[in-house]
């Protein structure tokens, strides 16, 4: 068998094809590097597709009082002023322009009625700010940018699984991987790589994310010697679906609220209005009558002086407030609580919210138009990530960059919705950018040591069961696989179960001190197991030999989730602590680094960056 | 339903291939792609499904349920009567990679060779604005999650498992969405002529039966395209008209379709996705 990878060079290689790495592709392109576009999946199924409620950009097309000002103002204050400044500051500034180029590259958001690009509102923004296509946006937003990227020319490699970064101490030289479809390796030497793998999400069981979110990017980062911080700040998103049991998790769109679902309790107490934070309880409205004017003048697309209503509080706020509902004995029949939209008119509802009428129909046999939905908490997102430059995406490796929800330091301890596909654009754009000056700095490809190779092909086929088995595609155990074959070895579903069922259970929405070190034990022991992991099959498109390297990244990011979470002693966004409730200022000066030294963690906290005084203002500032 | 049975397609290009029973333990509101999974988390740990979001909103985990060309993640096994056997393969209109997962990558050449969106050159962009109205029928269009389930059922595309002389109905929708954007200036009726092959379709209304977003593709899209190709090559007075003018008429929505077989015009381009399914065509 020659194992021999396949070899292809380019200038910039972005692995991971959502909203970031497309938009970093043709960024590079449009800047004459030879760019590579790597995909876990086919072109155009990344998580970004998943995206419902819209792209946040202050272009006041629906509410003149916004601007670039208030939106960074409102995610500062979203993410509890813990996010990067100038990241934040860059991204406000930047995303109209980002969302303009969107529609001349041939997107077709829902119009105002001059129209213009229609903005609907979100929890956490002050005005309404989405651009949108129904409940779609992200097909809307991915689709553009793949025609964008085709017409740019730009080599896309599909279904293609990057197990290792070959980097040495001073840059990071090329990826390798292997065809998820033929299992033969594959070699990138490249001048410059750019991360835009995604989130983590599929480190737990009740998820919103797809089977590709397992921390990839993060974790490849992190042993390449690249550093991530906030990694304990994990989104739970307030409304996913909690019915039947084999959707449970799925997104139920924030667009809902956004559009007047109200939230009420198996008592049918509108509960929302006591989880108000009391500092930020005058922005919201102040009684039922006031947010039904707020609901009315949206549907109507017409301002209003009426506030909006106390579901449109921010995510982390939201699903606590779910989450003790249901503690509490005041949820719904299956475990959630009530989501209702039916009260306004159903043609509205179905025009507004076309693929949660369908998913509700299809899925759960309930009609979102005539009764409500039952709704809870699901691992959606993750704010912490890969440590980067706001200007270019340069990680802390020479030569490595990160865009998208896999870099950290935008969304601070929380993040608005709306504010991930502008992440995306904005961030995208930049580290496309800075990838390509980084490449054009570089003479010449960098050397690829053969023996790094030969040691990551060799790491790459070890779980096969028999070397008869580790061969080429068309090798043993194919149309008899329902046949497992025994012996020694751990199985790896079963390491994914029981690796969710610890990060389900201890470093979930709630944290103490105690559950976290039992997490951190019991993801030592799954790490342990990990190195005798077996598997069975050949190589060609066998899910389980993906879900080994899957694994091995989701247990260091889960790793890097429940150190950082046990040593941040206070709560703050979406790390809530039992045992330490309260924000504590000391921590607000602080973010938590994971590195690798040699085999271990190290968990460190490190300064914020500075506030410039002119951004501080803006933020202390009620005169918005 | 306490047990699924299902019997699904296993093999690779180089082997014969077969089918396998399994038997499924079943919660409530189970998808037959759930089934899937339970099959390899503890029974086949190497069986071959490509699928992303489990959603509805990606269209990788497309596949035949019992002979119909369905997205797994949204077959629920309650459409099933109790005891029936669930068959399960992968489309036939391309490829097989192996198990269930089949080799797409000539949509994806077909794709790039589509003119691309042109907005016009002499229109600054701040100056756009367009009606919801207008553009309801491109949102319609722009609503495919590529799971290429109609050009799994095109009896075309299965006629001609080989250089295929047709784009196939996803590529008259892309091709439909950009035709009718409100500001594109491109014109694609050469190429839906030709390299399109437009004239194959004869409207048997395969894939708007089958199309997981329920796009009317036939009546909204495909039927319209006829149009604009049949008025630009065959139509004496509009060529005619064009060689007097000089330039490209803009072509009108068409809602009145021509050809046999067809539909009414009340349920032509005009009404859109609010139109009542008409009768399917009888070719699979």
């Amino acid at each position: 068998m020659n194992d021999a990878p396949e070899e292809y060079p380019h200038d910039v290689l972005v692995i991971g094809a959502g909203g970031a790495g497309l938009r970093a592709a043709i960024e590079a392109a449009e800047r004459g590097a030879s760019v590579g576009l790597v995909c876990k999946s086919l072109l155009g199924k990344a998580h970004t597709v998943m995206a419902e409620g819209g792209v946040a950009a202050a272009m006041a097309h629906v509410d003149e009082r916004d601007n670039w000002q208030v939106h960074f103002r409102d995610t500062m204050v979203g993410g509890k002023l813990l996010n990067n400044p100038r990241m934040a500051e860059l991204h406000a500034k930047e995303a109209p322009d980002r969302v303009r180029e969107l529609e001349l590259w041939g997107a077709v958001f829902d119009r105002t009625r001059d129209g213009r690009i229609l903005q609907r509102p979100f929890g956490g923004h002050t005005y309404s700010r989405l651009a949108h296509v129904g409940d779609r946006t992200g097909l809307e937003m991915i689709r553009t940018l793949q025609d964008r990227a085709v017409a740019a020319g730009i080599k896309v490699y599909m279904e293609c699984t990057i197990t290792h970064l070959l980097a040495r101490p001073d840059r990071v030289k090329g990826a390798f991987g292997y065809w998820r479809t033929t299992g033969r390796t594959v070699l990138f030497p490249a001048k410059a790589i750019v991360l835009a793998t995604g989130g983590i999400g599929r480190a737990y069981q009740v998820t919103s994310n797809s089977w590709e979110y397992s921390g990839d990017g993060q974790a490849l980062a992190y042993l390449a010697g690249a550093e991530l911080i906030d990694m304990e700040f994990v989104q739970f998103h307030p409304t996913g679906m909690v019915w039947p049991p084999g959707v449970r998790g799925l997104l139920v769109t924030e667009a809902v609220r956004g559009e007047g679902g109200i939230l009420r309790n198996k008592d049918g107490e509108r509960f929302m209005w006591k989880y108000l934070p009391e500092d930020r309880r005058n922005e919201y409205a102040a009684t039922d009558e006031e947010a039904t004017r707020w609901v009315d003048a949206q549907s109507a697309g017409l301002t209003t002086d009426a506030r909006r209503p106390p579901e449109l509080s921010t995510r982390d706020n939201v699903a606590r407030a779910i989450y003790t509902e249901v503690r509490e004995g005041r949820g719904s029949p299956h475990g959630g609580v009530f989501l209702d939209i039916s009260y306004l008119p159903a043609d509205h509802v179905r025009r507004k919210l076309p693929s949660m009428y369908d998913q509700f129909k299809e899925l759960a046999d309930v009609d979102i138009t005539a009764g409500p939905m039952e709704v809870g908490p699901t691992t959606h997102y993750m704010m912490g990530g890969i440590r980067v430059d706001a200007e270019t995406g340069a990680t802390t490796r020479s030569g490595l960059f990160a865009a998208g929800e896999v870099a950290a330091g935008m969304h601070g301890a929380n993040r608005l919705g709306g504010n991930s596909l502008s992440d995306l654009l904005v961030f995208g754009q930049r580290t496309g950018a800075g990838a390509a000056a980084f490449a054009a700095g570089q003479p010449d490809l960098p050397y690829v040591d053969p023996t790094a190779v030969r040691a990551a092909v060799a790491e790459l086929v070890k779980p096969f069961r028999s070397t008869s088995a580790a061969g080429e595609g068309s090798a043993g155990g194919e149309a008899d696989g329902n046949v497992r074959s025994e012996g020694p070895g751990e199985d790896p579903y079963r390491l994914h179960e029981e690796l969710q069922a610890t990060m389900g259970s201890l470093v979930g929405i709630f944290r103490t001190e105690a559950d976290l070190d039992e997490a951190i034990r019991r993801l030592g022991d799954l790490q342990a197991r990990w190195n005798d992991v077996k598997i069975s099959g050949g190589r060609a498109y066998n899910p389980s030999w993906g879900l080994v390297y899957e694994i091995r990244n989701m247990l260091i990011v889960s790793e890097a989730v429940a150190r950082s979470a046990k040593e941040r002693r206070e709560s703050r966004g979406a790390h809530s602590r039992i045992d330490f409730p309260d924000p504590d200022p000391a921590w607000a000066k602080q973010n938590i680094a994971a590195r690798r030294t040699g085999e271990t963690m190290e968990i460190m906290s490190t300064p914020l960056p500075a506030l410039r005084d002119d951004l501080r203002q803006l933020i202390s500032t009620d005169s918005h | 339903m306490s047990e699924a049975h299902l019997s699904v397609f296993r093999g690779t290009p180089s082997t014969t291939g077969g089918f396998v029973e399994f038997d499924v333990p079943v919660e409530d509101g189970m998808v037959v792609l759930d089934a899937l999974h339970w099959i390899q988390a503890h029974e086949a740990p190497d069986l071959a499904v490509r699928w992303n979001c489990k959603a509805a909103k990606c269209g990788s985990c497309s596949a035949e349920v019992n002979g119909r060309p369905r997205l797994t993640c949204k077959t629920r096994l309650t459409d099933f009567e109790e005891g029936e056997t669930i068959t399960v393969e992968p489309m036939r209109a391309f490829p097989l990679i192996r198990d269930l997962v089949t080799d797409v990558s000539w949509n994806y050449e077909v794709n790039k060779r589509i003119p691309p969106f042109q907005p016009p050159a002499d229109q600054p962009q701040e100056s756009w604005r367009w009606q919801q109205e207008d553009i309801e029928r491109v949102q319609e269009f722009r609503k495919c999650i590529e799971c290429f389930l109609c050009q799994d059922v095109c009896h075309v595309l299965r006629n001609h498992e080989t250089e295929r002389p047709f784009i196939g109905p996803r590529f008259l929708v892309r091709s439909a969405g950009l035709e009718m954007h409100p500001i594109d200036t491109a014109d694609r009726t050469a190429h839906l002529k030709d390299e399109g092959g437009i004239g194959y379709c004869n409207i048997t209304k395969c894939c708007t039966e089958v199309c997981p977003e329920h796009i009317k593709i036939t009546d909204n899209a495909i039927i319209p395209l006829k149009e604009r190709v049949a008025d630009k090559y065959y139509d004496p007075i509009q060529t005619v008209w064009r060689r007097l003018t000089g330039k490209r008429e803009p072509l009108p929505m068409v809602d009145m379709p021509v050809l046999p077989g067809g539909t009414s015009a009340s349920d032509g381009a005009a009404t859109g996705a609010t139109g009542a399914t008409p009768p399917a065509g009888d070719d699979a």
